[in-house]
This record gives C-alpha cells, sequence and structure tokens, in this order.
C-alpha cells in the first residue's frame, strides 16, 4: 500500500507543478467568468443557459486533464528511463499501476472539487442559493465517470505505443460512448443479424459513461436522484475500474522494460 | 570469500520485427563471478552487452538460457534485489521533483521511516554535493548533477551490492574523482560494486578485478596487475588486443 501511495504522490506533484493544468483551468474559468458578465438581463432562463455551458466546459476540461495526464504517465516513465531504477526497488509493476491509477484519479478529483466550488459561487452570485448535496451527487458521479476513463486511457497507454495515439483513440471512444452509447440498442433493431448481434454486445459491454452525467440536476434544479441509485452506479463504475486495471496489469506484466 | 553476483552460461538473444537478420545474440555463454567487498569493473566495446548483463541481473531482460543469481538468489525473484542499489544509463529523473523528493520517493518504496530518512537524505544529499540544489527542481539540473542525483538514489537504501551502468559518463575530471572516491569509500566500507565503465585510467585506479567482454562473450577477467602483465602493455593496449584490433599501419 505504502508503494501505491508514494507512486500516487508523485503523479499528484507532477499535475500541480506543470503550467498545462493551470492553463487549461484557468480559460475554463475565464470563459465562464466573460458568460457570466455578459448576462445584462439578470432573468431565470439565461441563468439557466450560463450554467449549462459552464458545466459543458467543466466537463470537457476534466476530460482532457483525465486523459492527457493519465495517457503519458507510464510512457514518460519509458522515455525518461526512470521506470528501470523504479523497477529495480521492491516495488510490483501491479502497485505502479495501482499507484498511477490512484495519483491520476485524485488529482482528477482534486481539479473537480475546484472547479465546483467556483461554479457554485458562480451561480450562486445568480441565485442565491447553495444546492449543496446536487452539486455533490454530480460531482461524485462524475468523479468516477472520470476513474473510469483514468483506467481506460491507463491500459490504453500500455497498449498503444505514442501517448499522442493513445489520447486520440480515448478521446474517440469516450465521445462515441457519451453521445451514442445509449442509443446503442435502438441503433441495433435497425440492423441486420451478425451486425445487430455485435452492436447489441456493444452495447451490454460498454461502460455508460453517460449515466454520470448529472448536469441537468444542477442546471433546472432538480431534486436529488436516490442514493441507492447513484451507489448502484458507483458500484458499477468500480467494476469497470477493476476491470481495465487488472486488463493494464496484465499487459504491462508481459512487456519488457526497455 | 564469498560470491555475491555470479552468472553461468548466461544468453540473451534479442528477437524484434526491426531486425531483419532476425535474432540478435547479445549475450552468449557469460560466466561472471564478483566476490563479496571487492570493486569489479565490467568493460568491453560499445554494444558488448554490458548493458544487457545488468538488465539480467535487475530482471529486465529474462535470460534466453543460463543462470544468474544475487547473493545466490535466482534473479528472476524479486527478493534476490533487496539489498542492491542501481544506477542505470541515461536517466532522466523526475523533472518536477526536488533531489530531496526524489530520494524521499525511492526511500518510502524501500520502506525507510521518516526518522532514518532525515537522517540519511541530508548525508546522501552532502555525499553527491547537491546539498546547495537540494530544493530546486531536477529541471534545472544539469547533466553532471542529474547523474550525481542518480548515484544518491542508488545509496537510498544503503545496498550491500552497487550495479552502476557507467557512473562517472558525462561527468567532468573534478566530478568522475569526486565519483572514484564514493566508490572507494563504499569499497572501505565492506561493500561490493560491480560497475562498467569507458574509461581505463578510473578502471585501473579503484577497481580489484576486471572482466572485458566483447560481442557477448567474456574474454579476460583477472586482477588489473595480472592482465597488464600477461599482456606485457598497460590496461588501453590490453584492452584494443582483447578485443581483436589491429592497428592500421601507414602504407
Ligand atoms: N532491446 C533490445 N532489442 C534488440 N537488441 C538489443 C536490445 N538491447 C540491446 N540490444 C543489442 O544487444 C547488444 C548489447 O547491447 P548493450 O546495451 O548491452 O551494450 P553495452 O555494452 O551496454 O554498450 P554501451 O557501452 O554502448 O553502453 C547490442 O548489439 C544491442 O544492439
Ligand atoms: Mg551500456
Amino acid at each position: 500500500m505504502k508503494n501505491i501511495f508514494a507512486v500516487a504522490g508523485v503523479v499528484i506533484k507532477e499535475l500541480y507543478r506543470r503550467k498545462d493544468f493551470y492553463v487549461l483551468f484557468i480559460v475554463t474559468i475565464l470563459i465562464c467568468l466573460v458568460m457570466a458578465s455578459v448576462n445584462i438581463f439578470n432573468d431565470s432562463k439565461i441563468a439557466r443557459y450560463l450554467k449549462e455551458i459552464c458545466l459543458l466546459l467543466v466537463w470537457i476540461s476534466s476530460l482532457v486533464i483525465a486523459v492527457t495526464t493519465t495517457a503519458r504517465q507510464i510512457p514518460a516513465e519509458r522515455e525518461n528511463r526512470t521506470l528501470l531504477p523504479l523497477l529495480a526497488k521492491p516495488i510490483t509493476r501491479m502497485q505502479l499501476v495501482f499507484g498511477k491509477f490512484l495519483g491520476c484519479w485524485v488529482a482528477c478529483g482534486l481539479t473537480l472539487l475546484c472547479f465546483y466550488i467556483f461554479f457554485g459561487a458562480l451561480s450562486a452570485t445568480r441565485e442565491h442559493q447553495w444546492p449543496v448535496l446536487n452539486y455533490f451527487q454530480a460531482g461524485v458521479m462524475q468523479w468516477f465517470m472520470l476513474g473510469i476513463v483514468v483506467a481506460m486511457s491507463l491500459l490504453g497507454s500500455l497498449v498503444f505505443a505514442a501517448p499522442s495515439s493513445n489520447s486520440t483513440i480515448c478521446f474517440i471512444v469516450i465521445g462515441g460512448i457519451l453521445f451514442v452509447g445509449r442509443h446503442l440498442d435502438q441503433v441495433a433493431t435497425s440492423m441486420h443479424e451478425p451486425l445487430r448481434a455485435v452492436v447489441n454486445a456493444l452495447y451490454y459491454i460498454v461502460p455508460h459513461l453517460e449515466f454520470y452525467d448529472l448536469r441537468d440536476l444542477i442546471i433546472h434544479n432538480w431534486p436529488l436522484i436516490e442514493w441507492k441509485y447513484i451507489l448502484l452506479a458507483l458500484l458499477y463504475a468500480t467494476a469497470y475500474i477493476a476491470t481495465f486495471l487488472l486488463g493494464a496489469c496484465l499487459v504491462f506484466r508481459r512487456k519488457p522494460v526497455n | 570469500m564469498s560470491v555475491i553476483l555470479k552468472t553461468h552460461k548466461l544468453r540473451v538473444e534479442f528477437r524484434s520485427r526491426e531486425m531483419r537478420q532476425g535474432v540478435k545474440v547479445a549475450l552468449n555463454g557469460l560466466d561472471l563471478e564478483v566476490r563479496a567487498g571487492e570493486v569489479f569493473g565490467f568493460l568491453g566495446p560499445n554494444g558488448a552487452g554490458k548493458t544487457t548483463t545488468m538488465n539480467v541481473l535487475l530482471g529486465f531482460v529474462p535470460p534466453t538460457s543460463g543462470e544468474a543469481s544475487l547473493f545466490g538468489i535466482d534473479v528472476r525473484q524479486p527478493i534476490a534485489r533487496q539489498r542492491i542499489g542501481y544506477l542505470p544509463e541515461l536517466t532522466y529523473y523526475y523533472k518536477f521533483l526536488t533531489a530531496e523528493e526524489l530520494l524521499r520517493f525511492y526511500g518510502k518504496i524501500f520502506g525507510l521511516t521518516r526518522a532514518e530518512m532525515d537522517q540519511r537524505i541530508p548525508r546522501l544529499l552532502k555525499l553527491v554535493e547537491l546539498e546547495h540544489a537540494s530544493k530546486r527542481p531536477i529541471r534545472s539540473y544539469s547533466k553532471g548533477m542529474q547523474q550525481r542525483a542518480g548515484l544518491a538514489q542508488a545509496l537510498i537504501n544503503n545496498p550491500d551490492l552497487l550495479i552502476l551502468d557507467e557512473p562517472t559518463s558525462g561527468l567532468d575530471p573534478l566530478g568522475r574523482m569526486k565519483v572514484r572516491e564514493i566508490i572507494q569509500r563504499l569499497k572501505n566500507e565492506g561493500k561490493t560494486v560491480f560497475f562498467s565503465s569507458h574509461e581505463l585510467g578510473e578502471v585501473e585506479a579503484i577497481c580489484d578485478r576486471v572482466a572485458i567482454i566483447h560481442q557477448g562473450e567474456l574474454k579476460v577477467v583477472g586482477r588489473v596487475d595480472e592482465i597488464k602483465k600477461a599482456h606485457h602493455s598497460n590496461l588501453e593496449q590490453a584492452f584494443l588486443e582483447v578485443i581483436g584490433y589491429q592497428p592500421q599501419t601507414t602504407p
């Protein structure tokens, strides 16, 4: 366990010492602030519209941070050859994979926390309320969704050689799931047999990241979702995270170090 | 004297798609024995197989056939590496960490307590003369400073056996002398040092015994003075002779 935490600590340090992370963060916040300032009429429709755009930006930025940070972790260790002195020490490859995952995931969580606090403050200036539990539900769900994304990118970084191709593939897969994932079963019904079975199977196999999109809960100030459903969704995410991480460990075990 | 590092008929072949000729034999029946408390120099021209041998000892490359052991334990078992320190060649440590954080990170993996680290890390930084830069990110280090940070991380667990791959590469004459002094000091503390080098002068100065390999095969092993005597020349001449270099005669 201490090895996993040690590796995770280095990942988190890396994230907050890198400039690109701050750039993305500040750009997102600036766009939100500019949007907020053009809202001159101050009616509720515009406030809602504003929240929608801000949350969309938060989603995109957090996905970009999650994928790009994770995708370069192990390739960078290989490139800079730090994998050699590290693996020469009493640490297993499995601990390294889990440590990298934990580090990236916690880093994403911290970023989300910052985003949500900022978002909460911004919308409080308009609506004069703090629906903390709504934020909590949406935030936790988004965090676990990012957990799946991080685990998937980590596996991808071990399968595909170049971090850039891995990031691209991850973005395409994530985008695909978010936009068409929920419609795959309907798509399947319009198809002919062998393909229909494939698309149907795909519908059941892919992690349904769109479940975790609770933006409407905040935008429309909807009542809270029952906690048992949230819990179920988190378990579903945990299963996918575990599967991807085990896959990553298996791939990594067979890989030569240099 | 007990044997700490041993390889027996070690053979390593690389197969890869990039090489059209198929199989590349990097090591061919290598037999080595390093005894407790000695400084052992591992010589050979570029591509001779020095790094490959070390990679086998560290478990990064599986031997195609033959055996290798550390402290009498087969290198395939991770426990064999508990008491070693390793300095790889050409490593660019985490740029965003400071030398002190780097050592803390590696110390944690060895399970050192905070108190042990508080005591050991300043001493190591002083030993490699990085104490003035210990709070600066490694990004701002020169090549020689990075190399010395690498040497410090190899010593973090107070190892009994050091495996150093070209520890003095990239260092200036003063830096090289300092590394020599460190190796000498480790020897006086009773540690075993196994290192590769292209600097025959320094090898001559600090090694108890040396081995010369060429194209994956062991050519000579023995004390420096014995090798010099056998070839009636200095170590450099002996080295060139062993690897089959013919001086060009200009017509
Ligand atoms: N991963 C690999 N795949 C294919 N061939 C390899 C691989 N690693 C090493 N080799 C080959 O094995 C041989 C030995 O290489 P090695 O790195 O051990 O040499 P070396 O003695 O350390 O040389 P140098 O003094 O330049 O560091 C070389 O011919 C090299 O091309
Ligand atoms: Mg080498």
